[in-house]
């Protein structure tokens, strides 16, 4: 079978040395199982991320943006921009749309873009990793290359915002999705009942707003103890720093003993797909994932 | 009073949604606003909003300028699009959140030393230098917004979180001396300049 081939925009907490280098790691092999190819856009920029807006304006961010597309659309022309990172994606989609919808802002970005020796036509596809599994590869695709189902875990799937709004993944609801969910099952695990699915982990406020932002954290792994999971998967690096490091704050702060494992749902895929602990960057962990690493080491 | 300030407030006169139609990104939804106050109990900070969004845009239409451009409220959004999502009217909440955010800053009417005012210039001021985030100086510019002293008190406190990170591989004390950057970093940035030169010209910020 021929691999399929993305344009892949890793952005700046997925690459070596950075927040999220463990999630690269484990994208790298879970596409390796799926027959999937990214080819990374050269050269590529930070797209602005969420807290851009109040210094960058529309059209500076825009234009981080356009710049990644004209990149993709010169290098690697016909290939949809993908993207393992929420904000990213988000950032990407967003310009996609309001370029479209608006000739005069496309021209805009276009004289902007000529400063660094670029045209963008704008013909390209903005997509989130989740949306090439869900929709290019489908569940029963996912399953297929399962060798260790994850049989005795519990997940409490934690879709966080970003996936899921505003554009969401196609058909889910933006209350209740449940993508993550059926990943799991399809790597044999248990997702259990979950009702801080869809809440907000603070964001970039987890810096600015460090209290406000605890409460929400709080409230997310506690619920993850309180419906009997093992651990905490999302399909978002700014969940996954901000659930998992502040959990020893909170625990300082407020006496409680959190040590819930938050993982990505590409970890599970590279542990289920036979991959070692390694290979799913478990070692990137800050609160180690024993169970997974087990099954992992079997 | 900053000079674009005073050049809005003599172009707009006392009408503040005009004003905010032409200058703030996605503005021209305010009017759109049925005032059914979903967006309010949607948001995860609500409890912390000076104003709900649905009262600010009240007081957009009642031209309340100086009360909304210097409101801490917009500074509260996480970006969690529940407003946006929830919206029966459809309006972008979350971007004309960020827009007017945005407007009161560049005006210099945004309160100051609010955190997030803050720490959100550090981060763009770090992207543009070198075309992507590097996270070790961004963390250590947050430490020190206040002053070294203070600096070194929020360096310390985050120390095992930092050192954890440093051995999961996930912060790598070598980005200090540049890190990952992009090759064509002087494109980027002049690219950048040339969005904002354009945006400031046609919103009269220049």
């Amino acid at each position: 079978m021929s691999k399929k081939q993305y344009a892949f925009y890793p952005g700046c907490s997925s690459q070596k040395g950075a927040s999220a280098a463990n999630y690269t790691t484990s994208i790298g092999m879970m596409c390796d199982k799926l027959d999937i190819q990214l080819n990374e856009i050269p050269d590529w920029n930070c797209c602005g991320a969420s807290i851009g807006y109040a210094e960058g304006g529309e059209l500076p961010r825009l234009v981080l943006s356009a710049r990644n597309l004209a990149l993709a659309e010169q290098n690697l022309g016909g290939q949809d921009v993908v993207s393992g990172c929420p904000a990213c994606w988000l950032a990407t989609r967003e310009s996609v749309e309001r370029l479209h919808e608006s000739q005069s802002l496309l021209a805009e970005a276009n004289e902007a873009l000529k400063e660094a020796g670029l045209v963008l036509k704008n013909e390209t596809k903005a997509r989130h990793m989740v949306e090439v599994l869900v929709e290019d590869i489908g569940f029963e695709g996912l399953k297929k290359p399962v060798v260790k189902p994850l049989g005795d875990l519990k997940f409490a799937g934690y879709v966080g915002c970003q996936t899921n709004r505003p554009f969401g993944i196609a058909g889910e609801s933006f209350e209740n999705p449940v993508y993550l969910d059926k990943m799991v099952e399809a790597v044999g695990a248990e997702a259990v009942k979950y009702d801080q699915k869809v809440t907000c982990c603070g964001g970039a406020l987890a810096f600015s707003e460090p209290d406000k932002s605890q409460k929400q954290i709080r409230d997310i792994v506690e619920s993850a103890y309180d419906h009997g999971a093992d651990m905490i998967v999302t399909p978002c690096q700014l969940c996954q720093a901000n659930v998992e490091i502040y959990q020893s704050e909170i625990n300082k702060k407020q006496g409680t003993k959190f040590n819930m494992p938050v993982v990505y749902y590409s970890q599970l895929l590279t542990v289920a797909y036979g991959g070692s602990a390694k290979d799913a960057g478990l070692d990137g962990q800050l609160i180690r994932a024993d169970k997974l690493e087990q099954i992992a080491s079997k | 009073m900053s000079n674009a300030n005073q050049q809005a407030v003599a172009k707009y006169k006392n009408n503040f949604l005009k004003e905010v139609e032409a200058n703030v990104e996605e503005g021209h939804w305010v009017k759109m606003c049925m005032q059914c106050g979903v967006c309010a109990g949607s948001c995860p900070l609500g409890p912390h909003w000076e104003h709900s969004p649905q009262k600010i845009f009240m007081m957009i239409r009642a031209g309340k300028r100086e009360e909304v451009l210097g409101s801490d409220s917009m500074w509260m959004c996480t970006s969690c699009y529940n407003c946006i999502v929830r919206c029966p009217r459809k309006l972008p909440i979350t971007h004309i959140m960020h827009g007017l955010a945005n407007y009161s800053h560049r005006l210099g009417l945004a309160p100051k030393g609010q955190p997030t005012r803050e720490i959100a210039k550090l981060f763009w001021d770090n992207l543009v230098k070198t075309g992507r985030v590097n996270e070790l100086k961004f963390s250590l510019a947050m430490y020190f917004k206040d002053g070294f002293g203070q600096g070194v008190k929020n360096a310390m406190a985050m120390q095992g979180i930092g050192l954890g990170l440093m051995k999961a591989g996930r912060l790598n004390p070598m980005e200090i001396f540049g890190g990952h950057v992009c090759k064509d970093k002087s494109g980027v940035q002049k690219m950048i300049a040339k969005a904002r030169e354009i945006e400031d010209r046609r919103k009269s910020l220049a």
